[in-house]
């Protein structure tokens, strides 16, 4: 069976969605990343959705139920990657996804969850001021 | 109906050189049109409304046999409304028909009065149906014109400015529409993901009214934007705007706002965790650009 990876990165998991969401893989996915949450203490959950193309509101409540589970277990989540396209149809669905936080890239994203300067820098906005 | 083409087929000579005549004392543009194109469209223009006529036997002009009619009448009804003929002009060169035809139905037709006003009927349903055309020929044109227009406008005024490395501003000139606000809200995120900017400033001091619509358009990008990871701030709204905004109820508690745009501007800065600082040699050098050419004239 299809199944999407959770990835481990210190203390965040790492998940990237790059294929059509189902029911069937989406709960997987649920229980795939509150198992792994408990099992290694991650404190932040980015999930990568910069491949997703087509998106409906069974995957925006998706995303909406991860994020309050890993709430619920102590990590936060960050929603990166969201296509323009895709971020219209949720707005024009009328999810907001209130409860969810966004970042442009992953680099952006482990730059909120690490905080500004907390020993993980990506660096690259600072050289180029610099420049 | 036969009567009326065999008529107009008789007397096509006088018909056309009254026609002319008429159309040339009232409203020829002698500025917009030389005196050969007019005899020419004229004589084709006949030509085709013989052929009508006896190919059809009837005046009901959309049909087939009616076509070449119809499609030279709109051809040159489109170009005068390019040219800048008025409506009445444009009209006025099928209308202008019926003087010259009911004058040959009168000389042909002198001794049945019956047969004379039947052949009467025919023409001026025909002319009238004709001069239609030309009128829906020439709105048809204007519209497209004013849809060009508008998409050009629409084009035109949605830019999308770098402001600083990862801080965009969107100036919105105009009022916000729906389908004003899906080309604004396209451009801002496509260029948020191209220029991988953290922070959007949407200048609205070129919206002359804030409505509950116009705001709810303002929502719907700033939560678009926020869902992809950037952060919008609302800049220009001018006194008059806050308290209209405060007046309808409309929520804006989560967005930020700023009066002017280089509020706005200072605060991304901040927010990307930078400084502005005036350094001396700044201060310093307007000094010595105007010091340079005062002391050359001194000198």
């Amino acid at each position: 069976m299809e199944r999407i990876p959770v990835l481990r990165m210190g203390s965040l998991l790492l998940i990237t969605i790059q294929v059509d969401m189902h029911d069937k893989l989406a709960l997987q996915l649920q229980d795939d990343v509150t198992s792994r949450i408990a099992e290694w203490g991650s404190t932040g959950v980015l999930i990568d959705i910069s491949s997703l193309e087509i998106v409906d509101s069974f995957i925006g409540r998706m995303l909406a139920n991860i994020a309050a589970m890993s709430r619920v277990l102590g990590a936060e989540t960050i929603v990166v990657g969201m296509q323009p396209a895709v971020a219209i149809t949720l707005v024009e669905l009328g999810m907001s996804l209130p409860g969810v936080r966004t970042a442009l890239s992953v680099e952006a994203g482990m730059e909120l969850l690490y905080g500004a300067g907390a020993g993980f820098r990506t660096g690259s906005d600072d050289e180029r001021d610099q420049a | 109906m036969s009567d009326l083409a065999d008529i107009i087929s008789r007397n096509e000579e006088q018909i056309r050189a009254d026609w002319i005549r008429d159309m040339r004392q009232t409203v020829q543009r002698a500025d917009l049109m030389s005196k050969t194109e007019l005899d020419e469209q004229c004589a084709t223009f006949l030509n085709a409304v013989v052929a009508g006529v006896r190919g059809t036997g009837s005046t009901d002009v959309t049909t087939a046999g009616w076509t070449p009619a119809r499609e030279f009448l709109e051809g040159i009804s489109a170009s005068r409304a390019r040219q800048g003929f008025s409506p009445t002009e444009v009209a006025t060169f099928v209308l202008s028909l019926k003087q010259p035809l009911f004058a040959a139905i009168r000389h042909d037709m002198s001794k049945s009065q019956d047969k004379a006003f039947d052949a009467i009927w025919s023409a001026t349903e025909l002319v009238d149906r004709l001069a239609l055309i030309t009128t829906e020929a020439y709105i048809a044109t204007r519209e497209e014109l004013i849809l060009r227009q508008q998409q050009e406008l629409m084009e035109l005024s949605t830019p999308v400015v770098k402001l600083w490395e990862g801080i965009l501003a969107l100036p919105i000139i105009g009022t916000l529409d729906s389908a004003r606000t899906q080309v604004v809200m396209e451009n801002l995120l496509q260029a948020v993901v191209s220029t991988n900017s953290k922070y959007a400033i949407i200048d609205i001091t070129g919206v002359p009214t804030v409505d509950t619509l116009v705001a709810q358009h303002l929502l719907k990008t700033i939560t678009a934007a926020r869902l992809m990871g950037a952060e919008c701030i609302i800049s220009g709204v001018r006194p008059q705007i806050a308290q209209t905004i405060v007046h309808l109820g409309i929520n804006l508690e989560d967005v930020t706002t700023r009066a002017k745009l280089a509020d706005a501007l200072a605060l991304a800065l901040q927010m990307s965790g930078r400084t502005v600082v005036r350094t001396t040699a700044a201060a310093a050098a307007p000094k010595a650009i105007l010091a340079g050419p005062l002391a050359k004239q001194e000198g």
